[in-house]
């Protein structure tokens, strides 16, 4: 038993627990728990609490009386206090002890049944599936207000978003696509040198970077890096009252946000795109030269041989429809955010994993309109 | 019998890169006093409550809690005297991926061994205490901004601590809350004994929960008046301290 208190009995089924030294956050667990379990054991008619002694007092020892009544209460059986000082008196009244019952705890919610679930995530998914569809919309309005007024555009707001997605990004998508150009030069080396076809190196290097993997790559980076910005950005306006603040001001959020963005990207990702091709091929050049004894000469003429303009204007073109999924994801996320800073990651993540897939998507579907071409 | 002083503050400055926002500014804070430090926006008030809570570090100058230098003191000393604090942030400052009732009882299960039972009692208690019972499962996005506030002061609360940090606990509350909050405030410091340090500006709180209040100005950097802000408000010899509790009168 610790020292806290010490227990008499009074009449018969009467306990009196003197409680002494001080109730506080140290002492209260050890106090309920070897009570509770005295409670269970003798269960007195009735309690009562002899606080004359007690030394120090604050909420939790108010927690450790609120607790003994539950308890005795739940048995049908009586609590009483006896011996309160001022101060005491003071701190049960702090913490409305008396109507404590009165503060009921709700019940955690509960989950509800399959159907109920099933029927309010199909609703959640239209409601979606509308703010989709109106989005779209306003972007296009939006577009079409530049259009007929240019003025209305943002240039500052684009070229600063194009100086972070473009200018910004270029080192790192430069490395990813040297790297890339080295790694399947020298793969693909392995198996073109049993033939003696090392010169091929440069054709496949050249279509493989200009065609595919040029803008996947680009796209993939720019998702990374400014698709995520981009949700958290307007996720954090929405949830800071930002956007609200610009729609009471009579802006129009679109306008304001998408837009510009939309421009930027759709300017700069075909740019870091031809970066791209040109640091793949130049990485295939290195272990074409260093590796496989071509001279630089004929591994540029060769790669110039493969490549026709309507393959690099391909890539270009699918890089500008990377761009604008990319865009819109980001920003469709950012306005769908709602509640508080998980909210907001919650969004930069899906704004990425979105619009990675969609880009995979709509590469496929690149793919197969050129098969029927 | 001479009062213990629970805070000091020696010859603290601060800068904001290279701005002074507080120069050289000493205080103590007496055990058990609620002391109110006012002033005009941008004044350096909530930077002041930062360094006395040990966020920020000073450009120079100590602060002590219980006579622990918080500024240089070990890791180990630190979170000890931080036991011994709670505050209230001026955006309340709440998990917003935790209920309500988590955000209270976060701290509570982290620093006390108590059931998960008498923890929920507790929580309710807290609760009940700001008015927020019955609110236990919202999230923070999902109460008012008042609330919130309310919330975050039953956070503050939860270890029960000696000294309580308010920065504008009744900005953005209605006058009837706002008037519950400060008599919560006055019921804690008279029934515990709670060292109080507020940050506001509204007059009314002001007048009913500071028994000492600290003026700072922009200008000075520094402090310009202290003492009970109803003689201040009466006798004060400086023009910007009478203007501060008479805000209709006209200047001179």
């Amino acid at each position: 038993m610790s020292g806290f208190y010490e227990i008499s009995e009074k009449n018969k089924g009467e306990l009196v627990v003197h409680f002494n030294g001080r109730m506080d956050i140290e002492s209260s667990t050890s106090i309920l728990d070897e009570l509770h379990s005295m409670i269970a054991q003798k269960s007195p008619a009735l309690l009562a609490v002899d606080l004359d002694n007690v030394t120090y007092f604050d909420d939790f020892g108010a927690l450790v009386l609120i607790e003994l009544k539950n308890a005795m209460t739940t048995r049908d059986s009586g609590f009483k206090i006896v011996g309160t000082q001022g101060r005491t008196q003071d701190i049960l009244s702090l913490v409305n002890f008396d109507a404590f019952e009165a503060c009921l705890l709700v019940e955690s919610k509960r989950t509800e049944n399959i159907i109920v679930r099933l029927g309010d995530e199909t609703l959640a998914q239209a409601s979606n599936l509308r703010f989709l569809v109106s989005f779209v919309g306003s972007v296009f309005l939006s577009f079409l207000h530049v259009f007929l007024h240019p003025k209305s555009l943002r240039v500052n707001d684009t070229i600063a978003c194009m100086e972070k997605t473009g200018v910004n990004a270029l080192p790192i998508v430069g490395l990813t696509s040297f790297l890339l150009g080295l790694v399947i030069a020298f793969m693909s080396s392995l198996q073109l040198q049993q033939f003696g076809a090392n010169i091929y190196v440069a054709s496949l290097v050249a279509i493989a970077m200009v065609s595919e993997l040029g803008p996947i790559m680009t796209a993939i980076v720019v998702a990374g890096r400014s698709g995520s910005a981009f949700a958290a950005e307007i996720g954090t306006m929405k949830i800071s009252e930002e956007i609200d603040a610009l729609v009471a001001m009579g802006f129009n959020p679109t306008l304001f946000i998408v837009v510009p963005r939309i421009i930027a990207s759709v300017i700069v990702v075909p740019m870091l795109t031809l970066f791209a091709d040109l640091f793949g091929v130049a990485g295939g050049l290195v272990v074409g030269v260093f590796l496989l004894d071509l001279t630089a000469n004929s591994y540029i003429s060769q790669t110039l041989q493969a490549l026709t303009l309507f393959e690099v204007c391909w890539g270009m073109l699918k890089s500008v429809v990377f761009a604008l999924l990319i865009v819109w994801i980001g920003c469709l996320r950012g306005f769908q955010t709602k509640g508080g800073a998980d909210a907001v990651g919650n969004s930069a993540t899906s704004a990425v994993v979105s619009s990675i897939f969609l880009i995979i998507l709509f590469d496929s579907i690149f793919a197969v309109v050129r098969s029927f071409w | 019998m001479e009062k213990q002083k629970t805070i000091r503050v020696t010859n603290l400055s601060a800068r904001y890169d290279e701005e002074v926002i507080l120069d050289n500014i000493s205080l103590d804070v007496f055990e058990g006093e609620i002391l109110v430090i006012l002033g005009g926006s941008g004044c350096g008030k909530s930077t002041l409550l930062k360094h006395m809570v040990g966020l920020s570090e000073p450009f120079s100058g100590q602060v002590y809690i219980d006579n622990v230098d918080i500024t240089s003191c070990n890791d180990e000393d630190f979170r000890s005297t931080l036991r011994k604090i709670g505050v209230l942030f001026q955006g309340s400052a709440l998990f917003g991926s935790m209920t309500i009732a988590e955000n209270v009882a976060l701290p509570i299960t982290e620093y006390s061994t108590l059931s998960k039972d008498s923890i929920n009692n507790l929580v309710r208690m807290k609760l009940c205490m700001v008015d927020l019972a019955g609110y236990e499962n919202y999230l923070p996005s999902e109460l008012s901004g008042g609330m919130k506030k309310r919330a975050g002061l039953a956070r503050a609360l939860a270890l029960n601590p000696k000294i309580l940090f308010l920065d504008e606990p009744t900005a953005g509350l209605d006058p009837v809350m706002s008037a519950e909050v400060d008599e919560l405030i006055v019921k804690l410091n008279k029934s515990i004994g709670t060292t109080i340090v507020i940050v506001t500006h509204e007059l009314d709180s002001i007048f009913s929960v500071a028994q000492r209040v600290i003026m700072l100005d922009k200008h000075t950097k520094g402090i310009i008046a202290q003492g009970d802000p109803l003689y201040l408000k009466e006798h004060s010899q400086n023009r910007l301290v009478r203007q501060f509790f008479n805000p209709s009168a006209k200047s001179e």
